[in-house]
């Protein structure tokens, strides 16, 4: 009898875990799949957008080398050199501002620290670029939308706002145990002592979230870019570029090399992601206590 | 939120301007006209020096041009451009009209310098008034350079926020009251309204609020979809996040790390690419289609209406906002999942609890306490989630010509639509106010209802 019980138990067991597979097994085919197909298109031959088989006929390396030679209609270097310059400002501008505010809100107590969070809070519920219009008129008005100075402008865009996306920063600094600070300042450090030398260098995985999020910042915006840089094309970022490819005019000839392109920029970024993966969970349960 | 909580004072002071009126000697009155004088008499010249350099900058600034932008801020400019036919040189000649977006914009900042400056006047007479207490009682005064060390310590937080509040205003918070001022003209291309425009009132309010013209209807059946729209998008990603993420983390489960991999490898892809990819994998003749084609499933001329039927459209987005949000959420509630104590789980089981009743009786609330911030957050990233539909959809399919939204637009791609496309940033500015007010509201209610705000002290 128990024989036969322990034996339906495992074959119940068993069909579960095919079930299982099964399933996980079709969804993870649906996830990877589009991925899959971008790749094999920034290798395909053939030219066009719409082609009528779903897999390449033949394959080459032309696309990857038609985007950073082919420079005379959509120049791809000069935008990622643009946009690399842009991420690397903003990055650090970025990663100052949010480690100090939420170093500030997670140790300090002072009379600003309630409303500054209110004001966070009540600022995030607005629709991120009502305000847009708006920025372009005053970078107009600051001399900041002709030439080069666009790049500062799209720098002071990416980095101003930082500042209210504290969350994540300030609850791992939550998690650091205030007793440390307490040890310091009995033996005399000053509190941007144990900013400088005893909270940042605990927070580690932190600082490196940090700036590994604002470095991506700049290469996944598009519509502050756009509505920045308008008709200024010498200082289009990589991403209004590909968005430029699949316009009407442009999509017969640079479809493939949009694949290319976005399998370009996407390796650097899932490298980072891969490596944040970790962090990126830790941050998040920290930041909500439970 | 302390606006709706009593407001308690944890930083009481004795040196407050009301102090410093009543009980203040002459110098510490002097000052409040002239600023930084009663530092300078009690041993501070630098600092009052300071204060004084503002107060003199600013009246500078007001006679300069300030006082003219805000004597304009009322009737926004009234000349217009003309033609002004030169005798001498034959040629007509545009006169100098009034632009009143700069005059809206200058005006506003205007304003906020002048806050500025009551802000530091107030900084000046309480500082003066410090000053002047501490001579009295013998104390020591700090000097300009301990002034500027205590920024290194005790008022560490004024040198760490200084710098990303100025961005904050400058950037965000300007720009969004220039925005709201808006809302109150008739800045648009309605009437030709785009260099001169006049305060209206709330004239379009009472137009998007009037469901008999078409700018009203139009309003409501956009909120209607956005609202579905961020229902479903927010609890088909967490609860289909969920069901994958506990699947995965099931003990049976082999190669946890390799399931979770191949989900997400799909947010390594920027956000925007995967979606492009996305719309031109839906397009009539995209790959989406060939496949299904090839396959013999659709006839060989046919294709599915993705983004070209309105109901197709709206589930279109949905489904692929699953397609990019899961991951997300597979990530986070992971993390959540994984800091659930297993003792509690194994209490459970002895008692004799079955998996169903685990999860709706610990998995669920723990899950749900732990992560209603996060819910309220997706939900109100999704009522502004632009660049899913924006770059997916676009807004399509238009199936009332006369209108200005598609049948898939979002109040967030509307607002774009009516301000960057057709110019009517007054409407624009409508919309956004009420996309707060509607989010304000859904957010206070669920938040201050919610345990995880009752119970923790940080937010």
């Amino acid at each position: 009898m128990e024989e036969i019980s322990y034996g339906s138990a495992r074959r119940k067991r068993l069909i579960t875990n095919t079930v299982v597979y099964v399933a996980l097994s079709i969804l993870a085919i649906i996830w990877v799949f589009p991925i899959i197909w971008v790749v094999l298109t920034s290798f395909r031959a053939e030219k066009g957008s719409y082609v009528s088989t779903f897999l390449p006929q033949s394959y080459t390396f032309d696309n990857y080398v038609k985007l950073f030679t082919d420079t005379t209609i959509l120049n791809f270097p000069k935008m990622f050199g643009n946009t690399l310059f842009i991420a690397i400002c903003s990055c650090i501008l970025s990663t100052f501002y949010v480690l100090a505010v939420s170093y500030c809100l997670s140790r300090l107590r002072f009379k600003m620290r309630k409303p500054y969070m209110n004001m966070a809070m009540v600022l995030g519920l607005f629709p991120g670029f009502m305000s847009m219009v708006a920025v372009y008129f005053i970078l107009k008005a600051l001399g900041l939308s002709e030439g080069g100075l666009i790049r500062l402008a799209l720098i002071l865009c990416y980095s101003g706002g930082a500042g209210l996306s504290f969350q994540i920063a300030k609850g791992f600094f939550d998690t650091i145990p205030v007793a440390i600070d307490e040890a310091a300042l009995i033996d005399g450090c000053t509190r941007w002592q144990i900013f400088w030398k005893i909270s940042l260098p605990l927070s580690k995985p932190m600082v490196v979230y940090t700036i590994l999020t604002a470095f991506i910042g700049p290469w996944v915006d598009f519509i502050f870019a756009k509505v920045i840089c308008r008709a200024n094309a010498d200082y289009y970022t990589v991403a209004i570029g590909l968005w430029r490819m699949l316009e009407k005019e442009y999509i017969d000839s640079w479809y493939t090399c949009f694949a290319a392109g976005a399998v370009i920029i996407s390796i650097p970024i899932a490298a980072l992601f891969m490596f944040l993966q970790r962090y990126y969970v830790d941050g998040m349960s920290g930041a909500v206590k439970g | 939120m302390g606006f709706l909580s009593k407001k308690v004072n944890e930083f009481p002071t004795p040196y407050t301007v009301k102090a410093a009126v009543t009980n203040g000697g002459y110098e510490t009155k002097l000052s409040m006209l002239i600023m930084g004088f009663g530092n300078m008499m009690h041993k501070q010249a630098a600092k009052g020096l300071v204060f004084l350099a503002v107060e003199v900058a600013y009246i500078i600034f007001m006679i300069a041009s300030g006082g003219h932008c805000l004597a304009m801020l009322p009737s926004l400019g009234t000349k217009e451009q003309e033609e002004v036919w030169n005798e001498t040189l034959q040629i007509y000649e545009y006169t100098q009209g009034d632009n009143s977006v700069l005059i809206l914009l200058y005006g506003v900042a205007t304003v906020m310098v002048t806050i500025l400056m009551v802000l530091s006047w107030v900084c000046a007479v309480k500082s003066a008034y410090k000053a002047e207490c501490f001579d009295k009682e013998g104390k020591h005064i700090l000097t300009f350079k301990e002034d500027l060390k205590t920024l290194l310590h005790e008022n560490i937080q004024k040198l760490l926020m200084t710098p990303s509040l100025i961005f904050i205003f400058g950037l965000t918070v300007l720009p969004l009251i220039f925005m709201i001022c808006m809302a109150f003209t008739n800045y648009s291309k309605i009437d030709n309204h785009l260099v001169l425009f006049d305060w209206v009132g709330l004239d379009n309010f009472t137009a998007l609020f009037d469901s008999n013209s078409i700018l009203g209807s139009t309003f409501w059946s956009v909120l209607l979809w956005t609202l579905i729209w961020a229902f479903f998008a927010t609890f088909s990603n967490y609860i289909f996040g969920m069901i994958l993420a506990i699947v995965i983390n099931r003990k049976e489960t082999k190669g946890k790390s390799f399931w979770r991999f191949c989900f997400v490898l799909s947010c390594a892809v920027p956000s925007f690419v995967s979606l492009l990819i996305m719309r031109t994998m839906l397009q009539p003749d995209g790959a989406v289609n060939v496949l299904l084609r090839q396959l013999g499933w659709i006839a060989a001329d046919s294709s599915l209406p993705f983004f070209t039927d309105s109901l197709w459209a709206k589930v279109t987005v949905i489904v692929i906002n699953i397609w990019v949000g899961v991951p997300y959420t597979l990530l986070q509630l992971t993390g959540v999942l994984q800091n659930i104590p297993a003792d509690i789980y194994e209490a459970a089981k002895i008692d004799g609890a079955n998996s169903v009743q685990i999860f709706f009786k610990i998995t669920l609330p723990y899950m749900l306490f732990v992560t209603t911030p996060y819910l309220i957050a997706t939900f109100t990233g999704n009522v502004n989630n632009f660049n899913i539909i924006y770059l997916l959809s676009g807004g399509d399919p238009v199936i009332d010509l006369s209108s200005t939204a598609g049948s898939t637009d979002l109040l967030v791609t509307w607002l774009y639509k009516l301000t960057i496309d057709k110019q009517y940033y007054n409407i624009g500015a409508v919309i956004g106010i009420l996309t707060f007010i509607i989010l304000a509201i859904g957010a206070l209610v669920t938040y201050r209802n919610s345990k995880s705000y009752k119970d923790e002290e940080a937010f």
